[in-house]
C-alpha cells in the first residue's frame, strides 16, 4: 500500500506553492494603482486570468486527492499525537496501523493524522476523517478522550477506538490499554540491581493514573532488590519533546542518577545517557539502536493483533463495546531483548519475574504494599481490582516525592 | 544539591539554538522584516546539518550546511515578501508549515542515527582546572561563534555606517529609498543572514543538544527565539541575557526536580515563562522607550513608488 505521510507532505508543498502564487497575484493589484506610468508592472488581464486559473487547478488537485481515496474499502483512521518517526509511542501505532492493512489488503483503507494536539483540534481532526469516509477511528492518546466521546456522540455509525482512557459514553466508543505496569515492574527490577549509585532517575510527562502506576511498579520491584533505591522522578508535561527529553536525563545525570527510566516517547534521553555511561531502556519501541548499552533492555507495546482483531469484528459487522486491558499474557506488553550489559543472573531473574507476571501467577501489585502516607493499601498477598489500579492517583511508601496536581 | 558549575555548563547548551535564531531574527526584524518563519528554518537547519554531517563524518560540515539550508528557505521567504510583496506576517507562517512538512520528508531514513561528535574547542586539559576554567573553556566552537556573533551584530548595528543604514531601512523604508539606498537589497540581506543564524541554530539542536534527528524536534524553539526578540526590545545584548534567562531556568526547573528538594512541579514547570512575561512587563512599562526600540517600518510592505 502506498505511504500515506508522503501524500500528506507532497499536499503541504503544493499548499505552499498555491500560497505563493495568490499572494503573487495578490500583490499585483496594488502595484497597478500606486505605479501607473510603469508600463512593466502592469499585468496583462489574460495572463492574471492564467495565474489564477492555475491556483485554482491546484488548490483543486490539493482538495481532490482524499476525495479520490474514499471508495468502497473499509475505510479506518489514526489519530496519532506524535510523528510516526518518534520510534516511541506513536510509532508503535502506526506499525499497527501497517499490521492492519497487510491483514485485509485491499479491502481496507488506513489513513492518518500525526502531532495531533490533545483538546478541541482533535474534535475537528476526526470529524474532518469521517467528511472523508472514516468507518472507524483510532485515537492513540489519552487527551482525545473527551474529543473521541463528542464526535462519537454526533456520528453513530462510525465506532471509535480510544487508547488509553476509561470514558465510554457512547456504545461506538470501546477502550483499550495495556497494562504496561507489567513491564514496568520488570524494568524496576533489571534498574534496581544495575544502579550503583542507588539513584535511579525517571523522566514523567503528565501526571495521569498510568504514569503515576508505572513509577509505583517500577520503584516497588526496584526497592524488592535493592532497598536502598531511591527514585528521582523529574516530570516534563510533554509526551515529546526531544530536547526538553534531553535535558531531563541531562538533569538526573548531573543529580547523580545511572539508571533513568523514561515515559516520554524519543530516543533523545539515549543519546545523553549514551555520552554519560548510564543504562536506560526503551520505551515503546524497541530502540535497538542504542543496544548493548545504554539501552540494556526495552517496553514494547504491541497493537498489531488488537487493531487487526477489532478492524476485522468491524468490517464484519460483529464489533461490540468493549473495555481492553491486555498485558504481557496476551502479548500487548513486550519486553525487548536484555543485553549482555545486564550480568547473567540479572537476565534470569528478570526473566523468572516475566514469565510469572505472564502466567499469571504474580501481580505486580500484590500486598502489603502501603500508601505514600503509610496507609494500609493492599494487605498481605492481596491483590487490586482493575478500577482502583485504573484511576490510581498516589504513590507507594518509600518515593519522596510529590505528584503534581 | 544543584551543582553550579553542571547548570551552568547544561544552561549555556539549551539557550544556544535560541540564541542563535533570536540574533538573527533581530538583524531581520531591525530592516523592518518580521520574519514568522524562524521555525521552519530551524528546522530545515537541523536536518539539512544532520544529514550533512552524518554522511560527510564531519560536525563541521553539518553547521555549514544547517546555515546553508536556512539561508536557501529564507530565500524563499525573501522573494515572496521583497519581490512579490506578499504579507509578511502570512508567508512566515507558510515557511514554518512548509519547513516543517519537508524536514519530515528529508529527514525520514535519518531517525535513530547518531551523528559524529562535535569534540570541545579547548583541549580536556585545560577544562578541568577548576569550576571557573569548565564554565568558561568547557564548550564547543558554536558556542563561542554564537557569542562573537552577538557582539559582532551589536558592533555592526551600534557603529558602523552599514548597521546606521539597515536601521534606517528599518525605521523608515521611504526615506531610505529616497537617499539612494537599496531597500530590498538591504532587505533580502538581512533576511538570508536571519536564515542562515536560524539554520545553524537548528543544526546545533540536532548535532549537540540532543543529539539525534527526529521529527518536529525543534518543539516550538523558534517562537521562543521571535518571543526573546521582542523581549530584548531588539537590543543583541538583551537578547543574550534572554536567551540564558528562559534556558537558565528551563535547566534550573529541571536540576530542582531532580534534586531532593520538594518545590512544588507545577511551579516550576511555568518559571520559564512567568520569569519571561515578567521581564516583559518591567520593560515595557516605560511606554515611550518601548515603542522607540521597535522598529518603525516593522511589517511594512515597500514598494518603490512614487
Amino acid at each position: 500500500m502506498a505511504d500515506h505521510s508522503w501524500r500528506v507532505k507532497f499536499m503541504g508543498l503544493i499548499l505552499f506553492i498555491v500560497a505563493g502564487i495568490v499572494a503573487w497575484v495578490a500583490a499585483i493589484e496594488p502595484n497597478r494603482n500606486t505605479c501607473p506610468n510603469q508600463g512593466d508592472h502592469k499585468m496583462n488581464p489574460t495572463f492574471k486570468r492564467i495565474a489564477r486559473a492555475v491556483a485554482g487547478a491546484l488548490l483543486a488537485l490539493g482538495l481532490a486527492a482524499p476525495v479520490a481515496a474514499q471508495d468502497d474499502p473499509f475505510h479506518v483512521g489514526f489519530v496519532y499525537v506524535g510523528p510516526v518517526g518518534d520510534y516511541g509511542w506513536t510509532w508503535t501505532h502506526d506499525q499497527g496501523r501497517q499490521a492492519v492493512e497487510e491483514a485485509y489488503g485491499d479491502k481496507v483503507h488506513t489513513t492518518y493524522v500525526e502531532s495531533v494536539p490533545e483538546g478541541a483540534d482533535a474534535e475537528r481532526v476526526m470529524t474532518q476523517m469521517i467528511l472523508n469516509g472514516a468507518d472507524m477511528i483510532f485515537t492513540t492518546s489519552f487527551g482525545y478522550m473527551d474529543a473521541t466521546n463528542n464526535v462519537a456522540a454526533r456520528f453513530p455509525d462510525v465506532v471509535f477506538e480510544h487508547a488509553t482512557g476509561y470514558r465510554r459514553d457512547h456504545p461506538n466508543v470501546a477502550t483499550y490499554s495495556a497494562r504496561f505496569y507489567e513491564g514496568r515492574a520488570v524494568m524496576g527490577h533489571i534498574a534496581g540491581h544495575m544502579t550503583e549509585s542507588n539513584i535511579v532517575g525517571y523522566i514523567a510527562s503528565h501526571p495521569i493514573p498510568e504514569v503515576i502506576r508505572g513509577i509505583n511498579a517500577a520503584y516497588l520491584h526496584a526497592a524488592q532488590v535493592n532497598p536502598d533505591v531511591e527514585f528521582r522522578i523529574v516530570w516534563v508535561y510533554t509526551w515529546f519533546d526531544p530536547a526538553v527529553e534531553a535535558d531531563a536525563a541531562q538533569a538526573l545525570v548531573d543529580a547523580g542518577a545511572d539508571v533513568v527510566l523514561q515515559h516520554t516517547d524519543s530516543t533523545a534521553p539515549m543519546t545523553v545517557l549514551a555520552e554519560a555511561g548510564a543504562y536506560g531502556f526503551g520505551q515503546a519501541s524497541d530502540m535497538l539502536q542504542f543496544a548493548p548499552a545504554p539501552r540494556i533492555s526495552a517496553i514494547l507495546d504491541q497493537w498489531s493483533a488488537y487493531y487487526v482483531r477489532r478492524v476485522g469484528e468491524a468490517m464484519e459487522g460483529t464489533w461490540e463495546q468493549a473495555d481492553t486491558w491486555d498485558g504481557i499474557s496476551a502479548g500487548m506488553v513486550g519486553i525487548g531483548k536484555m543485553t549482555d550489559a545486564i550480568p547473567p543472573e540479572v537476565r534470569a531473574s528478570a526473566m523468572a519475574l516475566l514469565d510469572s507476571i505472564a502466567s499469571g501467577e504474580y501481580h505486580p501489585f500484590t500486598g502489603p504494599i502501603n500508601t505514600q502516607d503509610g496507609q494500609v493499601w493492599l494487605t498481605a498477598g492481596e491483590t487490586p481490582e482493575d478500577g482502583p489500579l485504573a484511576g490510581m492517583e498516589f504513590y507507594v511508601e518509600g518515593i519522596d516525592a510529590e505528584i503534581p496536581n | 544539591m544543584i551543582d553550579p558549575v553542571t547548570l551552568i555548563v547544561a544552561l549555556i547548551g539549551a539557550s544556544t539554538p535560541i540564541l542563535l535564531a533570536a540574533i538573527g531574527e533581530l538583524v531581520v526584524e531591525k530592516s523592518g522584516v518580521l520574519n514568522l518563519g524562524v521555525e521552519g528554518m530551524m528546522i530545515i537547519g537541523a536536518i539539512c546539518g544532520f544529514m550533512t554531517a552524518v554522511n560527510i563524518g564531519f560536525s563541521w560540515s553539518g553547521f555549514v550546511a544547517g546555515a546553508a539550508g536556512g539561508a536557501i528557505l529564507s530565500v524563499v521567504f525573501a522573494f515572496l515578501t521583497q519581490f512579490l510583496l506578499s504579507n509578511q506576517v502570512a508567508t512566515g507562517l507558510a515557511l514554518t508549515l512548509f519547513g516543517l512538512g519537508l524536514a519530515a520528508l528529508l529527514g525520514e531514513a535519518y531517525s535513530g542515527i547518531s551523528p559524529p561528535l562535535t569534540p570541545d574547542l579547548f583541549p580536556q586539559t585545560l577544562q578541568e582546572g577548576s569550576a571557573i576554567s569548565s564554565i568558561i573553556f568547557g564548550h564547543d566552537p558554536v558556542i563561542y561563534l554564537s557569542l562573537g556573533l552577538v557582539a559582532a551584530v551589536w558592533y555592526v548595528l551600534q557603529h558602523t555606517r552599514a548597521g546606521l543604514i539597515l536601521r534606517a531601512v528599518g525605521e523608515n523604508h521611504d526615506a531610505a529609498h529616497a537617499l539612494g539606498y537599496r531597500v530590498v537589497r538591504i532587505r533580502c540581506l538581512a533576511i538570508i543572514f536571519g536564515g542562515a543564524c536560524a539554520g545553524l541554530g537548528g543544526a546545533y539542536l540536532s548535532l549537540v543538544r540532543v543529539p539525534s534527528w527526529t521529527e518536529g524536534m525543534t518543539a516550538g524553539a523558534g517562537w521562543i527565539a521571535l518571543a526573546i526578540v521582542v523581549f530584548a526590545s531588539w537590543r543583541p545584548w538583551r537578547a543574550l541575557l534572554g536567551a540564558y534567562l528562559f534556558g537558565g531556568i528551563a535547566a534550573l526547573q529541571l536540576r530542582l526536580q531532580a534534586s531532593d528538594i520538594t518545590v512544588p512541579v507545577v511551579l516550576l514547570d511555568m518559571s520559564p515563562y512567568i520569569v519571561t512575561i515578567v521581564v516583559l512587563v518591567l520593560m515595557s512599562s516605560n511606554r515611550v522607550r518601548a515603542t522607540l526600540n521597535a522598529p518603525a517600518a516593522l511589517g511594512k510592505v515597500f514598494h518603490a513608488s512614487g
